[in-house]
């Protein structure tokens, strides 16, 4: 039933083209709309979860198989993508307009990717895990490029196609490297289980950075978050689903997956740690630089992506203490879910807001616009909510895993191993930083949209508040960030409570986890922080445009989108460049790379391998009129070297011919004599007919230039060749299995020559091909000879 | 013998390759030409010169030469003058068509710029 859950998406993606096509008066989304929803309330339903997995056999032989398994982790995020699944393909009903839309294709796009990400966080077979995530890969590449008329569309989605894939591919290999490690299994929860005593292992580290490489990209961390703005272009359901809620956390999903395998590392919490706290505080710092709406949220995207997975990080210390720590430092891991939940909805809601601006006043510049309060009540209340809740300001969800995120941060502080009492300190000083531009941008947000004097000229349209159906969703996703802040422990025992300890291994088991989210711990340092954020925040916000030139102070050269630009336009010009280099379209220099790479490898075989003992035992000795027939192909050959005209070269050619089936008759070989002497003279006369058809060409000939390069090259062609004969022909080893065919070729083959009995007895099969070759020839030089192309097609040639 | 045969041999290898790296077209294919020449004499010199009667059986001998590389060797020739004859007259044909011998100005159209 799971396996089926999964790939329900992928086999409805293909119905969507008929519908769309077929059923025009009804928007194709409301029939997708129902298989998100039948998924979410098929995953709700396994509250309380009891953790089980299924197998259909795939490729056995291979030990890969459609592996699924569901634990708490799988099942938060299988109610996150169809919960807010359901409501993108809710909101994109009414965003996309059904006339002048691709429906068919966005829809196929968004179950594909749909079901990839369902696949991605529900498969237990690391193979099958790595095709769905290539296929969210791929299903958001099309759905970014949606608009593929657009250039910042295609940009865009081939950055995010480029980055990601890299990513992709360093995961795979890290998956490779584990199955490696753990002796040709794929299943994760077999690693889990093995994992204790990898740490020693050397390919325990590259697996583990290979991994974190894939995790890294995929979920938008420093400096491959670069592609997350500019996936922006694809429409705004996209961008609140994809680009907010499940397929950016798809990385975090793998870190918290891997967490029991790699925690032990201590690289792998300082990785982890900080890592995210570099993207918190980077991206939470240029978010408030973003004049547009979208950009603006997804650098927010970001940088609380690097908030969940520092948290990720500060969890991961759970493996290394004592037992008490054991329990504070679990915290940080149900912190760091709590937030992803809290994350998801405010961040869906808060895109679905700025979509609802983007459609009703045509732009999304936040320099453009202002005023909108009184115009969009509605949209404003959701925009205020989710910004407060994402400012972490009571009494909203974002606020309860604020004050975790600092309560583990102080924790991290507090810790005296893995040089954490050094460096820790660090830590909630980055977390409180990154907290308070999140507050600034938080209000930036709304600030710059809704507040303000209302500017009409700049808008394109007259706005007014969206229809019903499009707030529906934003709507929903607001009262749940009420609701999850005001009774947050809905969430606690059911869902948060078995996703953290899926991320720790039952690492508290015995003593069980629990959860409880409170409002109030008293006058705690966490507090203090909070009240430091809203204070220095505000002060920030206030002060805003008399500090913003700070950020024109970055030299824009050394932006992480130049270098991606400038290290793409590199590879391409340098690779280009190479090639020509090396290809240049002369048949002479490939001549040139053939014979060298020929003899390189000849020289280099014979320097090691052989020893010169030669021995010449067999050789027959040299009579004169041997010597004589050497003496004329040696003048032979040269002549046709040095001659100047091409017709003195073509009859030394066949002096070179005529003297070889002369020595064909000294060794005693007359039908190769015949055939020589034949054959000799009717190329002879070919290359005289080809010759005399070349009147221009003969009358002003030059002879052949000297060239150094030409002459060495030859010379040791023939030296090596000579060489390798001799070497061979001192090596003689068996005798020839000639006696057998003189022996039979009158007794078994009824026949006197034996060269022509093996021609057509012995070896048949090579004559009959030999046969055709000559067939193939001639029909070859007739068609040459017969067809031409009609005049003014031929291409001519410079 | 063989050892001199296998130096005739090594020349008419070098001036084939010296030939086939030249730039007209008729040159090179009288280089291909060097070059079955050569490579005909190895298979004959390989095989062993030593004296015996020709492979005919009606001449009676105690020794016969090796019948199998003979058997080889006219295969080689035969297929060899078939690819020549197609080269001439591919070159003959690309004359008429382009008006040039010259290989080096024989350079297919760059795709792109």
């Amino acid at each position: 039933m799971l396996n089926w859950a999964i790939v329900s998406p992928l086999i409805a993606a293909l119905f969507v083209p008929f519908l769309s096509k077929y059923v025009r008066s009804i928007h194709t989304g409301w029939f997708v709309l129902p298989i998100p929803v039948l998924l979410f309330s098929y995953f709700i339903q396994h509250l309380p979860l009891k953790p089980y997995g299924q197998t259909i056999p795939w490729i056995p032989s291979l030990g890969m198989d459609f592996q699924v398994y569901m634990d708490g982790l799988g099942l938060l995020f299988s109610l996150l993508i169809t919960g807010i699944g359901s409501l993108v393909v809710l909101y994109s009903i009414y965003y996309l307009p059904k006339e002048k839309e691709k429906l068919g294709h966005f829809y196929v796009y968004l179950l594909l990717f749909m079901g990839a990400m369902l696949g991605v966080v529900l498969s237990d077979n690391a193979i099958v895990l790595y095709l769905f995530w290539e296929l969210t890969s791929f299903s958001s590449f099309l759905l970014i490029g949606y608009w593929n008329e657009r250039d910042r569309s295609r940009y865009g989605a081939q950055k995010s196609m480029l980055i990601t894939v890299f990513g992709g591919l360093s995961l795979l290999g890290g998956f490779l490297l584990l199955s490696i490690m753990s002796g040709g299994t794929y299943s994760i929860r077999g690693w889990i289980d093995m994992a204790g005593a990898w740490p020693e292992h050397p390919l325990f580290l590259p697996a583990m950075l290979l991994i974190l490489l894939g995790a890294f990209t995929k979920s938008a961390q420093f400096p491959f978050y670069i592609w997350l703005p500019d996936a922006m272009e694809a429409p705004t359901p996209v961008s609140a689903y994809l680009h907010s809620a499940t397929m950016v956390k798809a990385g975090i999903y793998i870190v918290a997956r891997f967490t029991p395998i790699f925690a032990v590392s201590p690289l792998w919490v300082w990785l982890v740690m900080g890592v995210g706290m570099a993207t918190l505080c980077w991206a939470s710092f240029h978010a408030a630089r973003q004049t547009d709406l979208k950009g603006l949220l997804a650098y927010s995207t970001v940088s609380q992506l690097g908030l969940i997975m520092s948290l990720l990080g500060a969890g991961a210390l759970a493996f290394h203490g004592d037992l008490s720590d054991r329990r504070l430092y679990t915290a940080a891991v149900i912190a760091a879910v709590f937030h992803l939940i809290n994350h998801a909805t405010f961040k869906g809601s808060l895109f679905m807001a700025a979509g609802i601006v983007d459609h009703e006043t045509g732009t999304r510049d936040i320099r453009r616009l202002g005023g909108l309060l009184g115009i969009m009540p509605v949209t404003f209340t959701v925009a205020v909510i989710g910004s407060l809740s994402m400012a972490g300001i009571p009494p909203f969800n974002g606020f309860l895993s604020k004050e975790m995120f600092f309560a583990a941060m102080v924790q991290v502080a507090n810790a005296d191993w893995l040089s954490l009492e050094v460096w820790g300190a660090l830590f909630p000083v980055l977390a409180w930083v990154g907290s308070v531009f999140t507050f600034l941008y938080s209000v930036l947000f709304v600030g710059k949209t809704f507040f303000g004097a209302p500017k009409p000229s700049a808008w394109p349209k007259q706005p007014h508040e969206a229809p019903a159906g499009m707030l529906v969703a934003p709507v929903v996703l607001a009262v749940l960030v009420i609701g999850f802040g005001l009774f947050p422990n809905v969430l606690s025992e059911t869902v948060i409570a078995p996703a953290a300890d899926a991320v720790v291994n039952g690492l508290l088991r015995g003593e069980g986890l629990s959860v409880h989210i409170s409002h109030w711990h008293g006058w705690t340092t966490e507090v203090w922080m909070t009240i430091g954020v809203i204070a220095v925040g505000a002060l920030l916000y206030k002060t805003f445009p008399s500090w913003k030139r700070v950020y024109g102070a970055f030299p824009e050269q050394l932006s992480l989108n130049r270098l991606y630009d400038a290290s793409v336009r590199h590879m391409e010009e340098q690779s280009y460049r190479l090639t020509s280099a090396y290809m240049t379209g002369y048949v002479r220099t490939y001549f040139v790379y053939i014979f060298s790479a020929m003899m390189a490898l000849l020289i280099a075989t014979i320097a090691l391998k052989v020893d010169w003992g030669l021995s010449f035992r067999h050789v027959a000795e040299v009579g004169v009129h041997e010597l004589i027939l050497v003496l004329a192909a040696l003048a032979g050959t040269v002549t046709t070297v040095a001659a100047k005209s091409r017709l003195v070269a073509i009859i030394a050619l066949g002096s070179v011919g005529y003297t070889v089936s002369l020595f064909f008759v000294l060794f005693r070989a007359p039908d190769l004599a015949l055939t020589q002497l034949v054959i000799e003279t009717i190329s002879v006369s070919l290359f005289l007919l080809c010759f005399y058809h070349l009147p221009k060409l003969s009358r002003h000939e030059k002879g052949v230039r000297f060239r150094l390069g030409n002459a060495i090259l030859s010379l040791g062609v023939g030296a090596l060749v000579s060489v390798i004969a001799l070497l061979a022909y001192s090596e003689k080893n068996f005798a020839s299995i000639a006696q057998y065919h003189i022996e039979n070729a009158y007794e078994k083959a009824a026949g006197k020559n034996i060269v022509n009995v093996i021609l057509v007895d012995f070896r048949g099969f090579d004559t009959l091909f030999e046969i055709c070759v000559l067939a193939i020839a001639a029909l070859g030089i007739y068609a040459l000879v017969k067809l031409k192309a009609p005049k003014g097609e031929s291409g001519k040639y410079e | 013998m063989e050892i001199v045969m296998i130096v005739v041999i090594g020349c008419l290898f070098a001036g084939a390759t010296y030939l086939i790296l030249s730039k007209s077209l008729l040159r090179i294919i009288i280089g291909t030409g060097l070059l079955s020449h050569g490579a005909h004499l190895l298979l004959l010199t390989m095989g062993g010169l030593k004296k015996g009667a020709p492979p005919l059986l009606g001449v009676q001998a105690e020794q016969y030469v090796d019948p199998v590389p003979q058997a080889l060797i006219l295969t080689a020739i035969v297929i060899s003058f078939g690819v020549t004859a197609f080269l001439l007259v591919l070159a003959y044909r690309s004359y008429q068509e382009i008006g040039t011998d010259n290989i080096e100005r024989m350079r297919g159209k760059e795709d792109h710029d």
